[in-house]
């Protein structure tokens, strides 16, 4: 197991090389750089100002040795000074890492929370008018943008009923809690979906094997039938697809952030790229990757701990 | 690797493989009820907490105020935003701003420097040219929230600091201009300028604390902008001298001020101000509504038609101020290109297009029709040029006399060549795509074909612009200060060429030597009269060769609690909370 998990944190660090090649090369490649974008809307900028800070930034230097420049910096733990934020962007993003995580991880447990029970019911009644209705309102959970969720449940809950915040982070820890009720119901929402329509089906096909007739011919009930054989055999794809969530809610909460004013890695990210924050668009596209291979081996750890036949080499 | 047992899919086998499951599954019965039993309470514990704690916003001492950006740096040196600028309105002042009717005023300073007042001499500079000192005064009174007194020490730090190249700072030319400085007494300082302009007096140098910013600069001047207390640490005591103090400031979101104790000049009528910063339009008014935030910062907050669609839907409950602005919305004509080379093209191009019904239908007549290119608010202004009203007959027929012959929908040359011309613009503004639409439809319909080229904004100023790669015409805006002279848009020693490293933003490539010769006076012009004769006469130029089409000047729009009083858009780059300690409750 150590060996195993040894391996792919190795073969981890070579993604994480490779993506932060890509993504400085391909930062670097995009039309304009911070500078231009300062002039473009300021005609009081002078030509010597532009080429003075462009100087400064390091960018009238060819583009791989500003790239090797920068990785001879990470790997002495300095990652660099965040132009957007005028902080150092391990600290922007740390404080944006708890932020998503605390939309994220609350709103993938809700997801789950309600998708596993009603998906579990709705195989349980395949054809029925209950399966219908989940399906329906798992069709529909899917559908629904998220933006317009978002907006329909701060006019409801915010201007209307003036029960809960648009939006922000809130003071103190009851504060936090209340301004999380909003994005986390969004996003859980969202996600609970997919979440559903993969517990359904897994479950409905394991429904028809022959060692669930057989559990089923031995008097085992119809709950402790779905908890006992159905649930532990189902789950399997669910821990796979949970895996790949937690990368893609780590940088894929974007609209959330913006409406309830979360500033997460969605909108750091998002705010980095297009300002041409170099070092912070850097780290955060590898952390965010990190969140993506470490979501993949916990869930083939999962896989592994939850299941004998599967060995971990 | 993963890899799968030989084991029997039987009941037994199954059994065996789940219980490590079951540790986890057995709590499931419990969990989910739990889990949503916890969050229902949670929830109603939240909205009943919620509607206790809920005051009527217009009885709060503090005053949040909504903002759609937030400023990247806190250091007047290091970022020149409007976002910056509206907040240290609250929290510092510069030696002169523009007021509310565009005359230059002091704000830190006790008296304007000028010739009659001998405040301004000229002076002999050791290359022979001459130079202009210029000596301001400090008010007295001011202090730091740290109890320290606000010097010339202070100003000289600004100085100190913008100049030096291992800095960054914004426009550190600005700052090379001043060759030397002299510290008259505490609170007198003498600036040695390089040359005499005419705005000599102006100048929107902050001090800089330097018992604080001083030891971090002097340090190491490199890694100055990274250490800079506003950006590491903005709640120190000592970085604020105006009516409020930082007292805490989350980067990229909100900042909260409260009244600083030190400031000695009229008492603001909020304990606090918050500035909370909200990308999003929808979710600014969302926000608004619900009581979040209080009012929506003018400078920049919601767009003039998001403003008055708010204004048909709330406009009972809300004050909403619009101000025409210094933002000029134009089109560059690329005027290497071989048919806009035609004047007569270009006139057609004006008089094709109904500029006024665009600005009355698609903004509800709040921003004016831009005439030239100065502002209408500005004393510089004049009527007195070519007016381009809508008249499709007449663009038809300076097109015919271009040779344009309509043939068909579109018109054509002499050579065949058809009247085909490229627009371009920053995509995703909705705005501007709008207009775009419009002006096409308005173009086909005197026989001109406009193919759209919009990209995203990066790549339309990185690049398109920048290089003078956009095509035909390029539709932006350009931000400016009153009395700013149009050096490095119109003179010809500004076009962006390959050889000088595309510097300058003389992006439609406009060469007449009677406008560079009108910029270079009317900078060293210091008579306001002349000047203006001056401003006059390049207005007449620019209107009659047209190298711009000007739309309109855009309009900034302040969503005020009908309780809030005092606040006076200017319009210019001077925010209003430069007048924060006059605002009132009515």
């Amino acid at each position: 197991m150590l060996r195993y998990i040894t391996q792919r944190l190795l073969e981890s660090l070579i993604v994480l090389l490779l993506v932060s090649l890509a993504t400085y090369l391909l930062l670097g490649l995009m039309p304009g750089d911070p500078v231009d974008l300062l002039i473009s809307g300021d005609p009081n900028l002078t030509s010597e100002d532009a080429a003075r800070l462009r100087e400064a930034y390091g960018l009238d230097r060819p583009i791989f040795e500003r790239y090797l420049g920068w990785l001879g910096q990470a790997l002495q733990g300095e990652f660099g000074y965040s132009r957007h934020f005028s902080r150092p962007a391990v600290v922007v993003l740390n404080d944006a890492v708890w932020v998503t995580l605390s939309v994220a991880a609350p709103a993938l447990i809700l997801a789950l929370v309600l998708a596993i029970p009603f998906g579990l019911l709705a195989a349980g009644r395949q054809g029925g008018w209950l399966d219908q209705t989940i399906n329906l309102s798992a069709l529909i959970s899917l559908s629904l943008p998220t933006f317009w969720l978002a907006i329909m449940l701060i006019y409801l809950f915010a201007v209307e009923l003036r029960w809960l915040p648009a939006g922000g982070m809130g003071e103190g820890f009851s504060g936090r809690l209340e301004h999380l009720l909003l994005p986390v119901s969004v996003l859980a929402l969202s996600l609970a979906g997919v979440f559903l329509r993969f517990t359904r089906a897994a479950a409905a096909e394991v429904l028809g094997q022959d060692y669930v007739r057989t559990a089923k011919a031995k008097g085992v009930s119809r709950v402790g039938l779905m908890l006992r054989h159905v649930l532990p055999n189902a789950a399997l794809p669910l821990i796979t697809l949970s895996g790949l969530q937690l990368g893609a809610l780590f940088s894929g909460t974007l609209i959330v952030e913006i409406l309830f004013r979360q500033l997460g890695m969605g909108r750091v990210l998002y705010d980095a790229v297009l300002g041409n924050d170099y070092n912070l668009a850097l780290v955060a596209l590898m952390l965010t990757t990190a969140a993506t291979l470490i979501g993949n081996l916990l869930a083939d750890l999962s896989h592994a701990w939850l299941d004998p036949r599967i060995t971990l080499r | 690797m993963l890899q799968r047992e030989s084991c029997l899919l039987g009941v037994t086998s199954v059994q065996c493989g789940t219980a490590k499951f079951e540790r986890v599954a057995s709590l499931l019965p419990l969990a989910a009820p739990l889990a949503t039993l916890a969050l229902m309470r949670l929830f109603i514990i939240s909205a009943l907490a919620a509607l206790v704690v809920h005051l009527p916003s217009a009885r709060a001492e503090r005053l949040n105020i909504g903002v759609s950006q937030y400023a990247a740096s806190l250091n007047q040196l290091l970022e020149a935003s409007v976002a910056q600028s509206y907040l240290l309105g609250m929290i510092a002042r510069p030696l002169t701003f523009y007021d509310a009717d565009w005359n230059l005023v002091c704000g830190i300073c006790l008296r304007l420097p000028t010739f009659e007042n001998g405040l301004a001499e000229r002076r002999p500079l050791d290359d022979g040219s001459t130079g202009i000192a210029v000596t301001y005064e400090l008010k007295p009174d001011l202090k730091w929230d740290d109890g320290t007194p606000v010097t010339s020490k202070d100003l000289k730090l600004a100085w100190e600091i913008g100049r030096d190249r291992d800095v960054g700072a914004l426009v550190g030319e600005s700052f090379r201009r001043i060759l030397e400085v002299t510290l008259v007494d505490e609170h007198t300082i003498t600036f040695l300028v390089d040359r005499v302009l005419f705005n000599y007096n102006a100048s929107g140098l902050i001090p800089m604390p330097a018992h604080i910013e001083g030891p971090i600069y002097r340090d190491d001047p490199k890694t100055y902008a990274t250490r800079t207390s506003y950006d590491a640490a903005p709640n120190t005591p000592g970085l604020s001298f105006g009516p409020y103090r930082i007292v805490e400031a989350r980067a990229g979101s909100d900042i909260l001020l409260e009244r600083n104790p030190t400031w000695a000049g009229k008492q603001p009528i909020f304990d606090e101000v918050k500035l909370v910063t909200i990308n999003n339009t929808a979710a600014l008014e969302a926000n608004l509504l619900s009581g979040s935030i209080d009012m929506i910062a003018g400078e920049f907050g919601v767009a003039v038609p998001q403003a008055l669609a708010f204004q048909k839907r709330h406009g009972d409950d809300y004050q909403i101020l619009f101000r025409p602005s210094l933002a000029y919305e134009h089109i560059d004509l690329n005027l290497d290109r071989p048919f806009l080379k035609d004047r007569r093209l270009r006139q057609a191009l004006l008089f094709a297009i109904d500029r006024q019904s665009i600005v009355d239908r698609l903004f509800g007549d709040k921003q004016p029709v831009a005439t030239s290119n100065v502002s209408p608010l500005s004393p510089d202004y004049t009527d007195q040029v070519p007016q381009y009203p809508y008249d499709p007959e007449k663009a038809a027929s300076l097109l015919e006399e271009a040779g344009w012959t309509l043939d068909g929908k579109v018109r054509k040359n002499a050579a065949g060549e058809s009247l085909i011309l490229t627009l371009g613009t920053t995509a995703g503004d909705r705005t501007r795509e709008l207009v775009q639409q419009v002006l096409q439809s308005q173009w086909r319909q005197v026989g001109i074909e406009i193919r759209i080229q919009n990209s995203p904004a990066r790549t339309f100023f990185g690049q398109q612009v920048r290089e003078r790669r956009y095509g035909d015409m390029a539709m932006f805006a350009w931000f400016a200060a009153p009395d700013s002279i149009p050096r490095t848009t119109l003179r010809s020693s500004e076009i962006p060429t390959e050889e000088n490293g595309w510097s300058g933003q003389n992006y439609t490539g406009y060469d007449n030597p009677e406008v560079d010769r009108l910029i270079d006076e009317m900078e060293i012009t210091i008579d306001a009269d002349a000047r203006k004769v001056m401003w006059a006469e390049l207005q007449r130029i620019y209107m009659t060769d047209l190298p711009v089409l000007p739309l309109y000047w855009r309009a900034t729009a302040f969503v005020l609690p009908k309780w809030l009083g005092n606040v006076h858009p200017t319009g210019n780059l001077s925010p209003t909370t430069y007048w924060i300690e006059d605002w009132t409750r009515n």
